[in-house]
């Protein structure tokens, strides 16, 4: 499903200079159905990775490839390649202006979707991640748990086959993160691809993932569950 | 195809709940469009009321033929036989002396005084009615009909005519020169608050690409916007020169009175407003184009 041929990532330095390789000749393939978990310290390119795989970034090298799809080659197509992604981002990206309900719906509204169905998604994504009783409300009113959920709500409501999490557990407490990682695996076990960044394996580990760490950019270690 | 539909609908919607958010703002941006479309608009309904007024008169345009005092009945139907030949001429009344004499008594006040006169001074007349409305050839048909025999003299009376088309060919001219400079005022009016409008929704437009929108479908409620703006601010300068048109003809019977002549400010017809609503919306559209499209193409790909 995910293909990566020798992938590097440099990001332009601000001011003349070298630039900063973020990702370095990163080879690997993560097929359909498995759960992934990327880990690395900060700084370790996990976010880039993501972004690459979501075609928000373009890699300097290599290739990526989404189910036989080369990103870089089609560049009218991204938007429709990311229609069939569900995306978590670590600073969440809510509309702070709108409705925890207009938030989620904001996918489907991108593809069109008829309202009365959209609705009926809408309600059956908040439903799933415990939000159903505050779909009339802000953002901001939310917890930081709550707002993650509300992430993964928006990131879901149009049924995608891969969803990309980044850090969907930090700042959270034990208990929080927990209900979190079991939101995802409930997708996993429905046959969803997920790939999750972390710093933090531990309250993952009841996922039993596969585990593909991060170091400086490069690939270090990669343990098979 | 239903999508599209509902992607529509969904755009129309954004943009009405964002204009209901602020609806003062929004009110006072169709305003201040409405005015800046109001003058030339103004400037242009002018000329063409005055140009109806110049069409009657110069169609109106008489010349009268004096004979010379010694001419006789014979050469009056000498002349008479040249002006119903001639192609020039719509029609002729011939106005004998006498005739002439007792017009000239009905206005009272002098009627002693003529009659104090000891013999007519009046010469016999032609009225002449020239078919062409044209200053030109009007002034031709004088000069030719000058060297006719027993003619003492021609006189036109369209001269005010030919100075108030001159007149208005300097204001249609200026009306154009505003309407052009109007277009581009419009086009940055529409730049600059939808451009504004884009500024306050980075978020919500890097969001929306983030999770998979088109160019197109970031633009919709902008452009929805904007051309809405537009041709609400044309209908408002309509609307506004409509009631400027009931005012001036408030102010008319006086003046009309005054010239003994029914005097009517004609209003704006519908496929002008139209026209002017189309434009401004057009304009409004374009604006609203570059205004997404330069921020869309200053940031990162897809
Ligand atoms: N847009 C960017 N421009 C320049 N440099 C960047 C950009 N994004 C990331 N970097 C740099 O690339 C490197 C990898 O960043 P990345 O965000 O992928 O790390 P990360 O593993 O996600 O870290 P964290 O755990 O803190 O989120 C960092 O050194 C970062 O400074
Ligand atoms: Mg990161």
């Amino acid at each position: 499903m995910i293909e990566l041929d020798r992938v590097g990532k440099r990001y332009p330095a601000s001011q003349g200079g070298e630039g900063h390789d973020a990702l370095k000749s990163v080879t690997l393939s993560i097929d359909s159905g498995e759960f992934a978990v990327i880990t690395g310290h900060s700084g370790a390119g996990k976010s880039t990775l993501l972004k690459l795989i979501a075609g928000i970034e373009l890699p300097t090298s290599g290739t990526v490839r989404v189910n036989d799809q080369d990103l870089a080659g089609s560049r009218r197509a991204l938007p429709f390649i990311r229609r069939r992604i569900g995306l978590i981002f670590q600073d969440h990206k809510l509309l702070y202006d709108r409705t925890v309900f207009d938030n989620v719906q904001l996918p489907l509204d991108i593809t069109g979707f008829p309202p009365r169905e959209a609705a009926r998604r809408v309600r059956a994504a908040l439903d799933k991640v415990g939000l159903l009783s505050r779909e009339r409300e802000r953002p901001v009113t939310l917890s930081g748990g709550e707002q993650q959920r509300l992430c993964i709500a928006r990131a879901i409501v149009h049924r995608p086959s891969l969803l990309l999490a980044d850090e969907p557990t930090a700042n959270l407490d034990m208990e929080y993160a927990q209900d979190i990682v079991e939101i995802l695996r409930s997708f996993h076990q429905v046959g969803v691809t997920v790939v999750v960044s972390t710093h933090d394996l531990v309250s993952l580990r009841a996922a039993h993932p596969r585990v593909i760490a991060l170091s400086h950019g490069m690939l270090a270690r990669e343990n098979a569950p | 195809m239903k999508a599209w539909f509902n992607q529509h609908r969904r755009a129309l919607a954004v943009t009405a709940g964002r204009a209901a958010r602020a609806p003062f703002a929004h009110l006072f941006q169709v305003l201040v469009i409405g005015v800046a479309i109001l003058l030339p608009l103004l400037l242009h309904l002018a000329v063409q009321n005055l140009q109806r007024l110049g069409g009657t008169a110069q169609a109106d345009a008489r010349i009268a033929l004096y004979l010379a005092p010694e001419a006789t009945g014979k050469d009056a139907d000498g002349i008479a036989a040249r002006l119903k030949a001639h192609a020039q001429v719509a029609g002729y009344r011939f106005v004998s002396r006498e005739e002439a004499i007792k017009d000239l008594r009905r206005i009272h006040d002098i009627a002693d005084l003529v009659d104090a006169l000891p013999k007519n001074p009046l010469p016999d007349a032609f009225i002449v009615r020239a078919r062409s409305t044209d200053p030109g050839e009007i002034d031709a048909l004088r000069r030719e009909a000058a060297q006719w025999p027993k003619v003492a003299l021609v006189q036109l009376d369209s001269t005010w005519a030919a100075r108030l088309d001159a007149g208005l060919r300097l204001a249609r001219a200026l009306a154009a020169g505003l309407a052009a400079l109007l277009a581009v005022a419009l086009l940055a009016i529409a730049f600059n608050t939808i451009g504004l409008q884009v500024a306050n929704r980075r978020e919500e437009i890097e969001v929306c690409r983030l999770i998979g929108a088109t160019h197109g479908f970031i633009r919709r409620p902008f452009l929805y916007a904007g051309t809405l703006q537009g041709a609400a601010g044309g209908l408002i300068a309509c609307a506004l020169a409509a009631l400027c048109v009931i005012w001036v003809n408030r102010q008319l019977p006086g003046l009309a009175a005054l010239y003994g002549t029914e005097l009517v400010v004609q209003p704006m017809p519908l496929q002008d407003v139209l026209a002017v609503t189309g434009f401004a919306a057009l304009l409004g559209w374009l604006g609203a184009w570059l205004a997404v499209s330069r921020h869309l193409w200053r940031d990162g790909p897809g």
